[in-house]
C-alpha cells in the first residue's frame, strides 16, 4: 500500500466520532464572521450597522487576488463590526449579526436533488468558486480558486484530492465521503474541468474501508476519477506528503508549489463546497465540524453554518466536561489551542477538540539523550534536534542553512521526542526569524 | 473569564515515549544476556554486576546532590544502565574494589564531567572498561571458566577463544584447531566476559529492541556484517592464521559491543548514513586490532574511536531531504 517516502509517525486514532452521521447543528443567536478567517489579505466588510442580510448574503468582498468573500451564514441584522478574539488569540475586525429567522437567498437552490451535468466552462467554474469565497476547506483556508490557475508556463497533470484525515480525533471529511460521495464526486469532476486535467487521485486513508468502498463504487460513474488507498501514517495529509504519497514526485523546497510538479491538491471538503458553489449556486457559508474528545458525552459531527459559537456546538454534544484543560481548533498534531469557547466556526474549523487537564499538560523535559528518533520521523529528512538547538542558540546563520524554512510544523518530532523536548517551539522560533532575514534580504535586491 | 485553558503550541498530544522508557527497555533486552552470566559464572557473575550497578548509581546519587547540588538523576536509568553494560564488560572474577574504581571513573569523569545525562562524548560504561584494562591488565585478561557457579576470586582461570586466535595470527599454525565449534561459542560455553559469552543471549535482546524500536538496525547490522566480510578476506587468504568468520562473530565483545556498546544513543551518530559509517568503520578497526593489533580484542577499542569521530560524522551526514532540498 502505498504512503511517503520519508519519516511519519502513527499517532492513536480516536476517531471516537466515525460512528456518528452528520446532523445540523441549530441556528446561533448571534453569529460573527471574522473578515480574516483565510491565508491572504482580509476580506472587506461590505455591510454596516444595521444592515438586514439573508443566509447567503455577501458581507465582505475579496481583498485583491489572494482573499476570499464571506457570505453570512444566518439571516437578520448586523449588530456592529468590532474586533472580537478568534482561533489566533488575537482581536481582530469580525461582522457581528443578530439573528432572525431563517430566510435564504432565493438564489440558492435547496433541493437534495443531485446535479450532475457540468455546463461551465473552466472559467466560469473558477470565477465561480472565487465568488462564493471557498477556501482549503482541510485547515489551511488557502483561497481555492488561486491554485486553480496555475503560473503562465506550469500546466496541471494531475489532480490530487486529499481524503486523508491524518489528524487524530477529526472526521468531518470521513462523514462528508460516507454521505455526500456523489457530491463529492460531482466536485472533483469540476475541479478537474477547472484545471484541464484528465486524472484525478483521491486518497483515503486505510483506517477507513467504509470511505475507500464507496468511494470507490461512486467512482466508477465518473470518468478520471480513481480511489488511492493509502496505509495509515501521519503527515499524510500535509500537501507535499499527499503527492509523495500518490504520485511518487517530491516536491522541490519553496518556493515551489504542487504545480511544479504537475499536481493540484484540494480537500475533499473544498470539492464538496465546490460542487455547492458551481451546481446549487450556494456559497460557502457552512461546512461540517467534528466535537470530540475523551471526556466529552457525545463526541459527535455538525453541520454548522460559520459564525456560530464553538459553545453551541460543545453543548450540543453534552457540554463542556469539567475538567477540560485544553480546546483545540483542529486536530490535536497542529490544531490551535483556544482561549475560550466563545470563538466562532470559520471556513477553516474542521473539529473542536477538549482536552482533559490532565491530557493538556506536557510531560516534564529531560535532557536530549540523542536518541535520534526525531530525525528518523521527520517527513521532510530535517535534523529537529539540531534546529531546535541552534534556534535556542540563536545561531541564525546556522538554523538556515539546516533548512529549517523547509519544517511543515507536523509535530511528529516533538510528538515522538521521550524528553519531551518542545522541538517545535524553538523551530518555529527559528523559522520565524529566519522568514524575516530572508524578507529583509529580498527586499535590499 | 470563568473558565481558563492551557495555551500551547501544537503537538498537543505526545507518543508517551520516555527517556526511562527507553532506558530501561535495553535493560530488560540485556536480562537473556545476564541469566546465562548467571548460570556460568554463578557468584562471579551476581557479585560482579551487583557492586557495578550498585556504585554506579551511588555515584551519580552522591555526585549530583553533593557537588553539583542538583536534583537527583538516578531514577531515569542510564546509571543503572551502565553500570550492568560495565559489568557485562568485566571478567567475572574481578576484585571488588577495582570494579568501584571503574564505576566511579565511569560515570564521575566520562558522564557527569561532560554535563551528565545527553551530554557525553564517550559511552561511560565503554570508557571504563577501557580505564580499567589499561590500568589492570593482568586482572581485566584472565577469565574463569564457565560453569563454577560458587567460586569468585578463587576461579580457576582459562584461556579465551580471542587469545587463540591472537596466537595463531602471530604464527602459531596449531593455535586454530584448539578452538571450539562454533555453535558452543554462539550458545556461550566459552569463557570471556560476564556478559559477553553467548551470541544467543545477545541476539534475543536485540531483537526485543529492534520491536520496541528502542534502536534502528543500522549500527549492529553494519558492524557484524563488516566483521564478517573482512574477517572471511582474511580467512579465505590463510586459513591456518586467521579464524573464520563465524568464530569472530561469535567470539569476544563484538555482540554485546555491536548491539549494546556502540547503540548507545548519545556517542552514536544521528542519521541513518551517519550510523552505517560508523557501524562499519567499527567492523574494521575491530578486526584489524583482533588480527594485527597488541591486544587480543579491539572492540571496544574501535567503539571507543569512533565515539570520538561522532560529533564530524553528524556535521558531515546530512538526513536524506525531501524533494533534494538543500541541494545547489
Amino acid at each position: 500500500m502505498k504512503t511517503f517516502s520519508i519519516g511519519g509517525v502513527h499517532p492513536s486514532e480516536n476517531k471516537l466520532s466515525a460512528g456518528s452521521p452528520i446532523s445540523v447543528l441549530d441556528l446561533p443567536k448571534q453569529a460573527i464572521f471574522p473578515l480574516a478567517q483565510h491565508i491572504g489579505a482580509p476580506a472587506t466588510a461590505i455591510v454596516k450597522r444595521g444592515d438586514v442580510v439573508r443566509v447567503g448574503t455577501k458581507i465582505a468582498d475579496a481583498t485583491g487576488p489572494v482573499s476570499a468573500a464571506i457570505y453570512s451564514s444566518v439571516s437578520g441584522k448586523v449588530s456592529k463590526i468590532e474586533n472580537v478574539v478568534d482561533a489566533s488569540g488575537y482581536a481582530k475586525p469580525a461582522i457581528i449579526i443578530d439573528v432572525e429567522g431563517d430566510e435564504w437567498e432565493e438564489s440558492i437552490d435547496r433541493s437534495a436533488e443531485l446535479k450532475k451535468d457540468i455546463s461551465l466552462s473552466a472559467e466560469e467554474i473558477i470565477r465561480k468558486i472565487k465568488e462564493a469565497g471557498i477556501v482549503g476547506m482541510g485547515g489551511a483556508c488557502f483561497p481555492a480558486h488561486v491554485k486553480l490557475m496555475p503560473p503562465p508556463g506550469l500546466k496541471a497533470e494531475y489532480l490530487v484530492i486529499n481524503g486523508v484525515e491524518c489528524e487524530p480525533y477529526l472526521t468531518a471529511d470521513h462523514r462528508l465521503m460516507l454521505e455526500k460521495a456523489d457530491e463529492i464526486m460531482v466536485g472533483v469532476s469540476l475541479l478537474m474541468k477547472a484545471i484541464g486535467v484528465k486524472e484525478a487521485f483521491i486518497g483515503i486513508e486505510n483506517n477507513k474501508p467504509d470511505a475507500i468502498a464507496i468511494m470507490s463504487e461512486k467512482s466508477k460513474s465518473y470518468t478520471g476519477i480513481s480511489i488511492v488507498p493509502l496505509k495509515v501514517q501521519y503527515p499524510q495529509g500535509g500537501e507535499k506528503q499527499l503527492i509523495d504519497a500518490v504520485l511518487g514526485r517530491q516536491l522541490p523546497p519553496p518556493p515551489a508549489i504542487p504545480i511544479h510538479v504537475g499536481a493540484v491538491v484540494q480537500n475533499v471538503g473544498t470539492a464538496f463546497a465546490v460542487y455547492e458553489a458551481v451546481q446549487k449556486n450556494k456559497p460557502l457559508f457552512e461546512r461540517v465540524v467534528t466535537i470530540t474528545g475523551k471526556a466529552l458525552k457525545s463526541p459527535s459531527n455538525y453541520l454548522v453554518r460559520m459564525g456560530t459559537p464553538m459553545s453551541q456546538l460543545i453543548d450540543a454534544a453534552g457540554g463542556l466536561p469539567e475538567d477540560t484543560g485544553k480546546i483545540i481548533g483542529g486536530g490535536p498534531m497542529m490544531g490551535k489551542a483556544l482561549v475560550s469557547t466563545e470563538i466562532p466556526i470559520t471556513k477553516g474549523s474542521s473539529g473542536v477538540l477538549l482536552m482533559t487537564k490532565k491530557e493538556a499538560v506536557r510531560g516534564e523535559i529531560m535532557p536530549c539523550i540523542r536518541c535520534a528518533k526525531c530525525v528518523g520521523v521527520c517527513p521532510m529528512g530535517l535534523e529537529p534536534y539540531l534546529l531546535s538547538n541552534l534556534s535556542a542558540k540563536s545561531n541564525w546563520e546556522r538554523v538556515e542553512k539546516e533548512l529549517v524554512m523547509t519544517c511543515i510544523e507536523c509535530g511528529s518530532c516533538q510528538y515522538t521526542c521521550p524528553s519531551n523536548r518542545p522541538l517545535v517551539d524553538y523551530i518555529r522560533l527559528g523559522k520565524n526569524v529566519v522568514g524575516g532575514i530572508i524578507r529583509a534580504r529580498n527586499a535590499k535586491k | 473569564m470563568a473558565n481558563k485553558f492551557v495555551i500551547s503550541l501544537s503537538p498537543h498530544v505526545h507518543s508517551g515515549d520516555s527517556v526511562k522508557n527507553n532506558m530501561y527497555g535495553v535493560i530488560i533486552a540485556l536480562i537473556p544476556a545476564l541469566l546465562v552470566s548467571l548460570w556460568a559464572f554463578g557468584l562471579g557473575s551476581a557479585i560482579v554486576t551487583l557492586t557495578s550497578v550498585l556504585s554506579c548509581v551511588f555515584f551519580e546519587w552522591c555526585i549530583t546532590k553533593y557537588i553539583l547540588k542538583k536534583p537527583s538523576t538516578i531514577m531515569d536509568g542510564s546509571a543503572v544502565l551502565t553500570g550492568l553494560l560495565l559489568a557485562f564488560n568485566l571478567p567475572s572474577n574481578l576484585p571488588i574494589w577495582i570494579i568501584v574504581l571503574g564505576a566511579l571513573f565511569a560515570i564521575g569523569v566520562v558522564k557527569i564531567s561532560f554535563g551528565g545525562l545527553g551530554s557525553n562524548l564517550f559511552n561511560p560504561a565503554l570508557a571504563g572498561r577501557i580505564f580499567l584494562l589499561i590500568s589492570f591488565p593482568v586482572q581485566m585478561t584472565s577469565w574463569p571458566q564457565i560453569g563454577q557457579i560458587s567460586s569468585y576470586i578463587d576461579a580457576t582461570t582459562e584461556a579465551t577463544p580471542l587469545a587463540l586466535m591472537k596466537m595463531a595470527a602471530k604464527g602459531d599454525a596449531t593455535a586454530l584447531d584448539k578452538l571450539p565449534d562454533s555453535l558452543s561459542l554462539f550458545l556461550g560455553s566459552n569463557p570471556g566476559s560476564l556478559g559477553e559469552i553467548s551470541a544467543l543471549a545477545l541476539l534475543i535482546g536485540l531483537i526485543y529492541m529492534l520491536w520496541r524500536k528502542i534502536i534502528t538496525w543500522h549500527i549492529p547490522v553494519s558492524i557484524l556484517a563488516t566483521v564478517a566480510v573482512f574477517s572471511g578476506i582474511m580467512h579465505w587468504i590463510d586459513p591456518t592464521k586467521f579464524a573464520s568468520p563465524l568464530v569472530h562473530l561469535f567470539t569476544g565483545g563484538i555482540m554485546l559491543g555491536a548491539i549494546f556498546m556502540a547503540t548507545d544513543y548519545v556517542t552514536s551518530p544521528m542519521t541513518h548514513k551517519g550510523m552505517l559509517i560508523y557501524g562499519v568503520a567499527i567492523g574494521v578497526l575491530t578486526v584489524l586490532i583482533r588480527l594485527f593489533g597488541a591486544y587480543p580484542e579491539g572492540v571496544s577499542f574501535a567503539i571507543f574511536i569512533m565515539n570520538a569521530f561522532t560529533p564530524i560524522i553528524n556535521t558531515y551526514c546530512k538526513p536524506k531531504r525531501f524533494g533534494g532540498a538543500g541541494k545547489k
